[in-house]
């Protein structure tokens, strides 16, 4: 089956007439007065169970052009051109016939099955909602083949789950949900608007995996709407790239992945961090031989994890973390949640330590008690010379000027009803009492650093694309020259090509500042460029640290083992492999998972700790399903 | 909006793209500035900001204020020879139905006498004037106790939201007519500043809560935390962070609370607690004139107008205030405007190639719900 997707294509194509055939299509919004092009001359085909991926950065037309196909654009939205399902077609169709053909004849994956699901029905009866809409059927039947498609998309005890309320589901299985809703009517055509976009990487590699598994089954043809290459790279028979709405380059996935020739499509390529860059080489070798053999590494791997460091004087360490614990207090019954349980963690002046975990892992906590923002329950933290642990607001005033932190949404942090030359000068302002002129010159000294136009201080943040919105943030913290910069996923809400430009622009300012830097991101790919040592966090315990290098290449634990394994990387050659290579590592951490299931399903009195479901999800997959799908 | 032209971004082309067209709308303007273009749209806000305006200059210089007597013939107390039994002089023109020829003809007393004589046009007019001044009051004491309890409790949570949310809840358990008349019968009679600000005391319950769930939701938002790591005190961000980014809802409320009051003045005046004689409002006159109803029935229709229209104005300008403020709010353009700049604009000229027959263009696809 892996080779299959590579193969199918050529081999079959030519031959079947394709599902869906568009021609030309444009679509055009309204604003203002004037029409403004969001797509222009897209044409493409796809056939049965085939997978076409559009790919594009936000803004480029590839959401809307799809969305077109099913009659949802906003009011001052207009599609023209052509695009035929089969022999009809679907541009100019009345909402009525439309309406037979959503659904039952294309079927839409959304990003977000939290808000896609409906909150209020059980999964179960939006399933049989869209079985009764299309045929007549009865709604025992009905019940029958809901549980029947639940089991198709592997939903763990399906029986239970289809009385279960969205809210009670991880988020994987809201997506397996989502999807088995939507291939409810044997669709035709399945349009998946960034599927797994949401998700967290272990997840995300499940749900590829089922997807791939899927789409082998139902034969129906794929649209496959991503920004992420590396998601690319594992499901994509054949690729378009889109920018500013036209489309710039076709082709198969292994053409465009190995031999792209638009300018464009080549600057995405490399946008993308790759995991693994570092070693590339050893990448491969590892691939097949354990960590053990290899000869480059073994001093860093031989190495005990935690006494990596040395004795430092007092003003070497900027942050010191001894067993720290943070919990969010109970409210009345409930008791208090632990979301970092006895963490260590040192950094030293003008180092880069990555912290990397899934959602719920607790790695925001930490950075938020790092700069004060939430009190550290127990343990030891001392940041910069300050003790944090029963600090007050008081006692965290001179802190403020030595930590900053960078936040992960841009469009959040900044206060949209101040100019952005007036949130980059407050901690100035409330420090150093600068005004008027004076600080007219350090904002733009600031604003001068990230690289943005000084004239950019009298606008808005709404006014502001992500990419510059996250400068500003980062100007901002680094107005007074902190020792220690907690940068909490500063780039995972920009696109691929602007997440360059920003990191570029990070480690250009961390070398010439020479801040500390805590990184918390999911991505460890990101995390490998920047950092000098990377630690790992699951389930609120530091599972690893050591240098950047060993831990993406000879991972020791089987957390970040299994972490490693699921980030798809973009090339679906090197993909397959990592597959293949995933599963195998799944297969030999079998019972260790089981066991571990076992043990949190006796520590789980609370079912309903989400925290801890989402992690549910993927073990629940691997005990129950590997051996049945072949691999 | 020429500034934007002027400050191409350098360095960062590639990221302008996102959102571009979204953006497009409100380029260059600062979200006040895209507020006040949204609000200046609402065709219903402008004709009743207009109306509302037109009422309050009437108000007060037919009759006038303190001491000043206004341009107006007859003063709200005097009393007059009862002509033709008091019956409105006004004739409508006759494009309205009426028979005072092209234009209107006012008379002596357009509005019409009561029984013994006082000019209904004057009292009408006194009592629009005491209403107004009641509905600002109520409109101000409200809003500052409803920010300062709301602010206070959203932002602090915990003993303090408790403690203030169950005095509110307090304040909302108690009828307010009943303790209007209470309070009226204390503090009200001739007055109408201090009436006003006994109501306003006891109606800024509602506010208090949306403020109290908008700062809720707002001390989560990142930019408090970053003004807090930049070391702001609590009250800067409450002040400079956060109430800003409430001032829709607040202002908003305010309206509506406002148009509610001139009904509960009207409600509390008529049944005679609210404001007394010499002193007059417009419930107060419903309330003198009702038993005049089938006798007299003008006695009764113009206090009865005004009330209408005032409350009306109000809640249109809130309406109006409303739709500005929220930015989910996205005007949905017209049919014919959007097909008349497709015409126009030659760039997209191709676009009428579109296999959406115009004729039978509402409910096509591509086009979402109409």
């Amino acid at each position: 089956m892996a080779i299959d997707t590579t193969d199918a294509v050529p081999a079959g194509a030519p031959a079947r007439t394709p599902v869906l055939s568009v021609r030309d299509l444009g679509v055009d919004f309204y604003v203002d007065g004037t029409w403004y092009p969001a797509a222009i001359g897209v044409s493409y085909d796809v056939f049965p169970g085939e997978v076409l991926a559009i790919v594009g950065e936000s803004g480029s037309g590839k959401t809307q052009s799809s969305m077109s196909l099913l009659g949802l654009l906003p009011a001052n939205g207009r599609a023209n051109g052509s695009a035929k399902l089969g022999e009809r077609e679907l541009l100019g169709m009345s909402q009525q016939r439309l309406r037979q053909v959503r659904g039952k004849e294309i079927a839409v994956i959304f990003q977000e099955p939290m808000t896609a699901l409906n909150p209020v029905y059980t999964i179960g009866f939006q399933i049989v909602e869209t079985l009764r809409t299309h045929f007549d059927i009865g709604p025992k039947d009905a019940r029958a083949r809901a549980l029947e498609l639940l089991r198709l998309v592997e939903i763990p005890d399906p029986e239970r789950r289809i009385d279960s309320y969205p809210h009670q589901l991880s988020g994987g299985q809201r997506q397996r949900a989502m999807i088995a809703q939507a291939l409810a009517c044997d669709p035709k055509l399945l349009i998946a608007d960034e599927p797994t976009t949401a998700l967290d990487v272990t997840v995300q590699a499940e749900i590829l995996k089922l997807m791939r598994d899927l789409r082998t089954r139902i034969d129906s043809g794929i649209v496959l709407i991503t920004h992420d290459m590396g998601v690319v790279a594992d499901l994509a028979d054949k690729i378009i790239v889109m920018k500013d709405g036209r489309v710039v380059e076709e082709g198969s996935s292994i053409d465009i992945f190995t031999a792209p020739t638009h300018p464009y499509t080549i600057k995405l390529l490399e946008a993308v961090p790759h995991l693994g860059r570092s070693a590339d080489v050893l990448a491969a070798e590892t691939s097949d031989t354990s960590d053990t053999s290899d000869t480059s590494d073994t001093t860093t791997a031989d190495r005990p994890v935690e006494p990596v460091v040395a004795p430092e004087t007092a003003q070497d360490v900027v942050l010191e973390a001894k067993d720290i614990v943070i919990e969010y207090p109970g409210r009345r019954r409930q008791p208090a949640f632990r979301a970092v349980d006895g963490v260590s963690l040192t950094l030293r002046r003008a180092e880069v330590v990555g912290l990397v975990g899934e959602s719920g892992s607790g790695k925001t906590t930490i950075g938020r008690a790092v700069v004060g923002l939430l009190p550290v329950t127990s343990g030891e933290l001392r940041i910069v010379g300050q003790d944090m642990v029963g600090a007050t607001l008081k006692d965290l005033k001179p802190l403020r000027s030595k930590v900053g932190i960078v936040f992960q949404d841009p469009g959040s942090s900044l206060n949209p009803r101040l100019p952005i030359g007036e949130s980059i000068g407050e901690p100035l302002l409330l420090h150093r009492g600068l005004k008027g002129a004076e600080m007219s010159r350090a904002v733009e000294r600031l604003l001068d650093q990230v690289q943005l136009p000084r004239a950019m201080r009298n606008r808005y943040p709404h006014e502001l694309s992500g990419g510059q919105r996250q400068r500003v943030g980062i100007a901002r913290s680094l107005a007074l020259e902190p020792q220690l910069l907690v940068a909490d996923e500063p780039t995972s809400a920009l696109d691929v090509s602007v997440q360059a430009t920003v990191l570029e622009l990070f480690q250009d300012l961390q070398r010439e500042h020479g801040f500390a830097c805590l990184f918390i991101s999911h991505d460890l790919a990101v995390v490998e460029m920047l950092s000098d040592r990377i630690a790992v966090m699951h389930n609120g315990r530091l599972v690893e640290i050591g240098d950047a290098a060993q831990v993406v290449n000879h991972p020791r634990d089987t957390y970040t083992q299994r972490l490693l394994a699921a980030v798809p990387v973009p090339d679906p050659v090197a993909q397959q492999e990592r597959r293949l290579t995933r599963d195998a590592l799944l297969e030999a951490q079998r019972d260790e998972l089981e066991r571990a299931e076992i043990a949190r399903a006796e520590q789980l009195t609370d079912a309903s700790e989400k925290a801890d479901l989402d992690a549910h999800d993927v073990l629940d997959q691997e005990g129950g399903h590997t051996t049945g799908r072949g691999f | 909006m020429s500034t934007v032209e002027q400050v191409p971004p350098q360095g960062s082309a590639d990221e302008s793209t996102e959102n571009a067209i979204e953006l497009r709308e409100v380029a260059g303007l600062s979200q006040g500035q895209i507020v006040r273009r949204r609000f200046l749209r609402h065709r219903g806000a402008m004709v009743a900001i207009v109306v509302l305006t037109l009422v309050v200059i009437l108000a007060f210089s037919s009759v006038g204020i303190g001491g000043w007597t206004g341009w107006w013939l007859f003063t709200p107390n005097e009393i007059n020879v009862v002509i033709n039994g008091g019956k409105p002089t006004l004739l409508l023109p006759s494009w309205l139905g009426g028979d005072a020829g092209l234009w209107f003809h006012w008379g002596l007393h357009p509005f019409g006498q009561d029984e013994i004589g006082r000019d209904v046009f004057a009292r009408v007019m006194r009592g629009t004037q005491t209403s107004l001044i009641i509905t600002a009051t109520v409109g101000i004491v409200a809003t500052g106790v409803g920010i300062f309890v709301g602010a206070l409790a959203g932002f602090n949570r915990g003993r303090t939201d408790d403690i203030l949310m169950r005095v509110t809840d307090l304040v909302i358990t108690m009828p307010v007519i009943v303790i209007g008349a209470v309070l009226g019968q204390l503090a009200g009679g001739n007055n109408p500043l201090i009436f006003g600000a006994f109501l306003g005391l006891i109606t800024w319950t509602t506010l208090a809560r949306l403020v109290r769930g908008d700062f809720l939701t707002l001390r989560e938002r990142e930019f408090v935390d970053a003004a807090r790591v930049a070391g702001a005190s609590n009250s800067r961000i409450m002040f400079k962070h956060m109430l800003p980014n409430a001032i829709g809802v607040i202002i908003v409320n305010t309206t509506l609370l406002m148009s509610s009051a001139i009904l509960l003045e009207t409600a509390l005046s008529y049944l005679g607690v609210g404001i007394k004689a010499p002193a007059t409002s417009l419930g107060l006159l419903i309330s003198q004139y009702q038993e005049a109803f089938s006798t007299r029935p003008w006695l009764f229709w113009w206090p009865g107008l005004m009330i209408v229209i005032i409350a009306l104005s109000i809640n249109f300008i809130g309406d109006g205030l409303r739709d500005a403020f929220d930015p989910r709010q996205k005007r949905i353009p017209s049919e014919r405007k959007m097909a008349k700049a497709m015409s126009v604009d030659g760039s997209v000229a191709r676009s009428m190639s579109s296999t959406v027959a115009p004729s039978n263009q509402i409910g096509n696809a591509g086009m979402g719900p109409s």
